[in-house]
């Protein structure tokens, strides 16, 4: 699904017939009961991951469905209250404010995202010296501790001696309180996200490294400017990978939790208005010993992310392009 | 213009961008090594002062004795050394089985394990810490260590991609000459998905290094913290000591950085998309 090449052969170089009359019948017996050793090799290959996505997956998956339906908590065992969970969170004030807070940082980060990465990536993809340098340099916020991260911007956007309402007031512009104020809260912590792309930059830069050299040098045989080539060549030929870091911006997004966690911490102040939807999470099942109810929002939170990953799956194929189709 | 005083023109005007740029992904760093070196009053004037005067060195040695440093150190050496190997030990052998061997069901476990992707870690979180709890791993860092072992789905994938991309014609030849499949991995095809596992190795490690909420969740004992913990511990009720928090995670950071700077050439030519080459 996430083969961004968009191809999973299915039985590809099947034993290739190989020459010699005598030879194709043994292979034809051959393609016919299987080739045991190596189905055995490949099984055996596969198997700490056929375990891992057992007991680390798909146990905790079905289990988590189930206690969704329970009453479960650390204290005390569960006892099956059917829907209820989901009842409770339909009428949870919090649940929804921590919806909106999530829906609407994922609006503003994830295509603000996509679009600083890419550009950075093509900046960071020009044959200039001290790349390296540079490349380095534009990852070194994802590299500093969340918890320093937090801090700086505290101080930054400090309405009374930070930086930025600093820079503001000299030129007469009296900034808001920032991570005071509700209205400017989410605002900061997007700004904040938006500095630590270097993730999705290096996702970016192998995809232009895999862009063929010729493509550009026909195009400026052909007198084609920077735009016609960024436009027509890098930006469409980029599409497989903006989409691969299009379904990881929203999977990240909506799981957004260290920042603010960090940030608040774990307060979501002011007004609630940094209360992300794990957070919440994380405050039900782990501060309230609500597991049941913790397990209802997970699975929400699940169909949520599945049915936007399929959204954009399906628009995908007109917008995404594959080298040589 | 002749061409080369426009490739010179061009050539600066990239290093201008670049260098303006760079400037604001350099802040955040700038500032907490420069916190680092300040005391405590100075840490928020106004206007801001980028250089510390006198400059504190003996925030880094407090900062050390105001939590147990080398504790958390080791914990956190430890347990990001584990998984990174035990990450780079399964996805590929897992990832070379995926690409390049045939059995049945691989192709359905293959689209099973990209669609895992897709869960957000929240969902198993809870039944996980609760098998963790019955198994008695909670306050030890084996749940933050063990499921590395067990292949992680996002390498799994990086890595499948690349082994696609080496020839079948390697394995084969290997084949008649009477290598063993074992043997056509290990020496063959692991050497030559080097870059790959190495981005791999990184992506482990800058993820295990600096995690927060596994530690949060499984390390209740303060003797068996990471650093990224313990970085709270210098903020308390009697108020916060920003100078040795910034010290410690300057410590945390630069590790990091050299490793990214001189492997991330080949880090980034590990990622490849393209599933056949």
């Amino acid at each position: 699904m996430i083969n961004v090449k968009g191809n999973i052969p299915l039985a590809e170089n099947m034993n290739s017939p190989k020459t010699g009359p005598n030879k194709q019948i043994n292979i034809t017996a051959k393609k016919r009961l299987g080739n045991w050793g190596e189905y055995k090799t490949g099984f055996l290959f596969a198997s700490p991951w056929i375990i891992g996505l057992l007991v680390f997956y798909a146990i905790p998956l079905f289990s988590s469905i189930y206690f969704s339906f329970t009453s479960y908590s650390i204290l005390q065992p569960g006892e099956f209250v059917g829907l209820e969970n989901y009842k409770n969170l339909m009428n949870d004030e919090l649940f929804w404010k921590s919806v909106y807070n999530t829906v609407y940082f994922a609006v503003f980060y994830v295509p603000l995202g996509i679009i600083f990465g890419v550009a950075l990536a093509m900046m960071l993809n020009m044959k200039v010296k001290g790349m390296a340098v540079y490349r380095t340099i534009f990852f070194l916020p994802t590299l500093v501790p969340h918890v320093a991260l937090a801090v700086l911007w505290m101080w930054l956007l400090n309405p009374g001696f930070g930086l930025v309402n600093g820079v503001l007031s000299t030129i007469g512009i009296d900034g808001p309180s920032w991570l005071g104020s509700e209205t400017w809260s989410k605002p900061s912590l997007i700004l904040m996200s938006l500095w630590g792309i270097g993730q999705a930059v290096v996702i970016y830069l192998a995809g232009l490294g895999d862009i063929p050299e010729d493509y550009y040098d026909a195009a400026e045989v052909d007198g084609a400017n920077w735009f016609q080539k960024t436009f027509h060549i890098t930006i469409p030929l980029l599409t497989p990978v903006i989409f691969f870091n299009l379904v990881m911006g929203i999977i990240g997004a909506f799981q957004q939790f260290t920042l603010p966690y960090t940030l608040t911490q774990g307060k979501g102040t002011p007004a609630n208005s940094l209360t992300f939807y794990v957070m919440y999470l994380y405050d039900n099942g782990f501060k309230f010993f609500k597991m049941g109810y913790a397990s209802a929002m997970a699975w929400v939170l699940f169909v949520i992310i599945m049915a936007l990953t399929a959204f954009v799956f399906i628009t995908s194929k007109r917008w995404v392009h594959y080298q040589g189709k | 213009m002749d061409g080369t005083r426009k490739k010179k023109v061009t050539r600066f005007s990239a290093h201008l961008v670049l260098i303006i740029a760079s400037f604001f992904f350099m802040i955040p760093f700038i500032w907490m090594v420069s916190t680092s070196l300040k005391p405590l009053t100075q840490v928020f004037t106004f206007p801001p002062e980028w250089i510390p005067k006198p400059v504190k060195w003996s925030n880094y040695i407090d900062a050390m004795n105001y939590i147990p440093f080398f504790t958390y150190l080791k914990n956190t050496t430890i347990i990001t050394l584990v998984s990174t190997i035990g990450a780079v030990l399964s996805c590929p052998i897992v990832a070379y089985s995926f690409a390049k061997l045939k059995w049945p069901g691989r192709n359905i476990l293959f689209i099973i394990t990209i669609g895992v992707m897709m869960i957000p870690g929240q969902v198993t979180m809870i039944p996980l810490f609760l098998l963790f709890e019955k198994l008695g791993l909670v306050g030890t860092p084996y749940p933050l260590i063990i499921p590395a072992f067990f292949g992680i789905p996002f390498y799994i994938f990086l890595l499948r991609q690349f082994f696609m991309g080496l020839p079948d014609s390697l394995r084969e030849a290997a084949k008649i000459d009477g290598a063993s499949e074992f043997r056509i991995y290990w020496q063959i095809m692991l050497p030559l998905a080097k870059p790959a596992v190495l981005a791999v190795g990184l992506f482990q490690f800058m993820a295990s290094w600096t995690d927060f909420i596994g530690p949060l969740l499984y390390l209740t004992d303060s003797v068996q913290y990471t650093l990224s913990l313990g970085l709270q511990q210098f903020q308390s009720q009697k108020g916060s000591e920003w100078g040795l928090m910034m010290a410690v995670s300057t410590m945390m950071t630069v590790p990091v950085i050299i490793l990214f700077f001189f492997l991330q050439k080949t880090f980034i030519k590990g990622i490849t998309f393209s599933g056949i080459k």
